[in-house]
């Protein structure tokens, strides 16, 4: 029990045992709009674990003193206000990704993953864990991200970090850039994903069937004895 | 004619489903049943309409003589979860029939992406309030298209014999790309 509550547990959680993208079907939206390219997807992904980083932190520590009336709302306002915060800075200091990621900056306020672990962890634990699960749930979603992001770059447009990296021979196929080219790719990495977790779980139970076998085995002859000695 | 341009694009050309990915969660979570996709649509395309027309007051008589535009996503985002509430209630209050049919679907709309993503691009396009209404009532119909098709292949696909590892959410969004594919065809339209 100690060891599920330690801070690095709570970090590694979000990594893969509860990604937000292929494990709670968290924030597909910004996902699959930005994933044009591995620098949007990157950038996407840090501008969400910040705004999960702090809303966390603050919700984490005013949650006594919110009415559990009306704690939806003011975790939107608190969330809201760190999202205006990102945008203000990026249109500041990076023009060029404030102008490709679009809208899709302020629609953070809407990410389902920092409601959802607002909800279902801060306002339920201490700061410093509620901050471990926030850093872990957002470097899962920055991870999705760049595996996404760079799948569709190199197929779409042969490039990484915009850095030509297939030959001219290869034929770049448009359609991994376009929305259609989103849906397959994470439609199949989802596939890839649910298919590993099968054969492990598999992995598993038939460890769990030998290991009971052998116990057997081992018992039989034991039993077999005590009979013969009785009789 | 302008405002009509309006609508179809919405609608159909740039579909807020499957071209700007926004209200992706329920387009998965809700499109196992024609008629709750149906229901779900109609509720959103109600919302739609009138985020539309609350947000285009606050921004343009409220938010922007002021020199407070730093504030709209703040004030956006409240303005849609207490319209929501008020719907629901008045709803409630008024008929009973469509609250069943309707009401367990109203408190998701808050947090679909498609409501704040239609006061943001009305913001950042200017609209007037009669675009402002066309092009909300285009992305309501746009949304309901997409969640019927959907719901309709999906039905059928309950049918069909599915690797087991692509069953509901990957087969879903893999029938979304084709889906996308096919609206493509849309694009040269305007």
């Amino acid at each position: 029990m100690s060891k599920s509550n330690s801070p690095l547990n709570d970090f590694m959680n979000g990594i893969w045992k509860q990604n937000p993208i292929f494990k709670q079907v968290l924030g597909t939206c910004p996902t699959l709009a930005v994933t044009v390219s591995i620098v949007n997807g990157v950038a996407m992904g840090l501008a969400t674990t910040f705004v999960l980083l702090f809303s966390s932190l603050i919700i984490s520590m005013i949650k006594k003193l919110i009415p559990n009336q009306v704690r939806i709302a003011a975790y939107i306002v608190v969330i809201a206000t760190f999202v205006t915060i990102v945008d203000i800075v990026m249109k500041a200091q990076f023009p060029d990704l404030s102008m490709a990621l679009g809208p899709f900056i302020p629609l953070i306020v809407v990410n389902c993953i920092i409601l959802g672990r607002a909800e279902a962890f801060a306002s339920k634990n201490t700061v410093v864990r509620s901050g471990f699960d926030a850093l872990g749930m957002g470097a899962g979603f920055t991870l999705a991200l760049i595996v996404i992001g760079s799948i569709r770059e190199i197929l779409g447009s042969n490039k990484l970090f915009g850095f030509v990296v297939l030959p001219d021979t290869v034929e770049p196929m448009l359609i991994f850039i376009l929305p259609a080219g989103a849906f397959l790719t994470l439609g199949i990495l989802f596939g890839i994903a649910n298919n590993y977790e099968q054969k492990k779980k598999d992995k598993e139970i038939q460890k769990a069937i030998t290991a009971e076998r052998s116990t057997k085995l081992v018992t039989a002859p034991a039993s077999v004895q005590t009979e013969t000695e009785e009789a | 004619m302008e405002l009509l341009l309006i609508f179809l694009s919405a609608a159909i050309v740039n579909n807020f489903v499957l071209s700007y990915f926004l209200g992706i969660c329920p387009f998965i979570g809700v499109s196992n049943k024609l008629t709750s996709a149906f229901s779900m649509g109609v509720a959103t395309t109600f919302v739609l309409v009138l985020t539309a027309v609350v947000t285009w007051m606050i921004n343009n008589l409220i938010l922007l003589p002021a020199g407070l535009d730093y504030l709209q996503y703040v004030s956006f985002i409240l303005v849609i979860a207490s319209l929501v509430q008020f719907v629901e209630m008045f709803i409630k209050k008024t008929s009973q029939p469509l609250y069943r049919a309707l009401g367990i679907y109203l408190p998701l709309i808050t947090t679909n992406c498609a409501i704040l993503g239609l006061a943001l691009f009305m913001a950042l396009r200017d609209y007037s309030m009669m675009e402002s209404i066309f092009f909300g009532l285009g992305a309501g119909t746009g949304f309901t298209l997409a969640l019927v098709i959907m719901a309709g292949i999906r039905e059928e696909l309950e049918l069909a014999d599915i690797p087991k590892p692509f069953r509901g959410v990957p087969i879903t969004l893999i029938t979304a790309g084709l889906l996308a594919m096919a609206f493509m065809g849309f694009s040269g339209l305007i």
